[in-house]
């Protein structure tokens, strides 16, 4: 369960550094687009030397190279360990997911660690906007990631503020990983100068479905926490719910509203997530 | 000559120069070296014992990098100076 997920270039040591002040739920060090060609064995380095050197507090998440190239070979090479909680697969398609479970399975194995390192693949072709349920339900995905800038590249569609171009593959994403109980993270937004539109988008994502949002800068995490997390008003009526469910039993009536069990269910789900984002 | 350059001069990076030689030279540029400049050799000197090196030309242009970025940085300028 994450609300907000930050890019940060592995190649950056002053923002790496940085990274547990954000508060992000996940911090996206970045070894693909964010680092130039040349320089991906630097960062590898840098990475690696980070990871060893300090425990974060947030989770852990390295987007490798394509698994198709050397570099991205060379980044699970030099960076899977106890240390990291998930891979970002860029490209991803169903099969390029299922050749990085069996690489992290290997991995995991001649390094004997103590626990399974997830899978985020990054949806951002059309082709795998069509696999979206094959690669939701497969062993270690997490979550997917929404990348609407690659995908429209593909479509050949225009990136719009009111984004109805990416009205499907939000849908799509999030109704697969609703199903499958992943999270479904949206696209980031990239004007990070405009946070009135930041919020209006990471809405209109929350309310297709989408339960979380990628951030490019540290200044966009305050806008997503706030839109994915519970509102005081949601927190205090999903109490008051639950504190009336110990007297009744099964349908009843709270304030002139019927409350049945999809309602308790959903009360049960905002407090969990208060709690989780330590709200109360 | 080999040389291998590794690292950038933003704020908490370091840029590190190494040069095939047959001496040991560390030249040490900070802003911070009043503080941190025998830091800054011990952890050259340590990472260069790890890679078995004795002679080498190093120079650092230190601009405030914490100890593991100064180690990355001179492993990555080590291995380019060898590739």
């Amino acid at each position: 369960m994450r609300r907000s997920l930050l890019f940060i270039p592995a190649n950056k040591p002053g923002m790496m550094q940085n990274a547990d002040i954000f508060a992000a739920d996940s911090i996206i060090f970045d070894l693909e687009d964010a680092v130039a060609f040349s320089e991906k064995d630097s960062a590898r380095i840098l990475l690696h030397n980070f990871l060893q050197t300090f425990k974060p507090n947030y989770e852990v998440i390295i987007r490798i190279n394509q698994i198709d190239h050397i570099n991205g070979l060379l980044d699970l090479e030099a960076l899977v360990s106890d240390r990291i909680d998930a891979i970002m697969l860029p490209k991803a398609r169903t099969a390029s997911v299922k050749k990085l479970a069996e690489l992290l399975a290997s991995f995991e194995k001649a390094r004997k660690l103590k626990k399974t390192i997830k899978i985020i693949p990054l949806l951002e072709l059309a082709a795998a906007i069509l696999e979206t349920e094959a690669i939701a339900c497969l062993p270690r995905v997490d979550g997917i990631l929404l990348g609407a800038e690659d995908l429209t590249n593909d479509m050949e569609t225009e990136r719009t503020i009111i984004g109805e171009e990416i009205f499907y593959p939000r849908s799509k994403i999030a109704y697969a990983a609703k199903a499958y109980g992943i999270d479904a993270i949206d696209t980031p937004f990239t004007d990070v100068n405009d946070d009135q539109g930041l919020s209006q988008d990471a809405k209109k994502a929350k309310n297709l479905g989408m339960t979380a949002k990628a951030a490019i800068h540290p200044n966009q995490i305050r806008y997503i926490n706030e839109v994915f997390s519970p509102s005081k008003d949601q927190i205090a009526w999903a109490l008051k719910v639950l504190e009336a469910t110990k007297t009744n039993l099964g349908v009843f009536s709270l304030d002139g509203k019927m409350i049945d069990k999809p309602i308790i269910e959903r009360c049960q789900k905002i407090i969990e997530k208060a709690k989780k984002y330590r709200i109360i | 000559m080999k040389i291998g350059l590794a690292g950038s001069i933003e704020s908490s990076d370091c840029l590190i120069t190494a040069e095939a030689s047959n001496e040991l030279d560390i030249k040490i540029e900070s802003s911070v070296y009043e503080f941190f400049g025998k830091q800054i050799r011990k952890v050259i000197l340590e990472t260069l014992e790890e890679l078995g090196i004795k002679t080498i030309r190093i120079h650092i242009n230190d601009k405030g990098a914490l100890d593991y970025t100064i180690r990355s940085r001179l492993i990555s300028a080590i291995k380019r100076m060898e590739s």
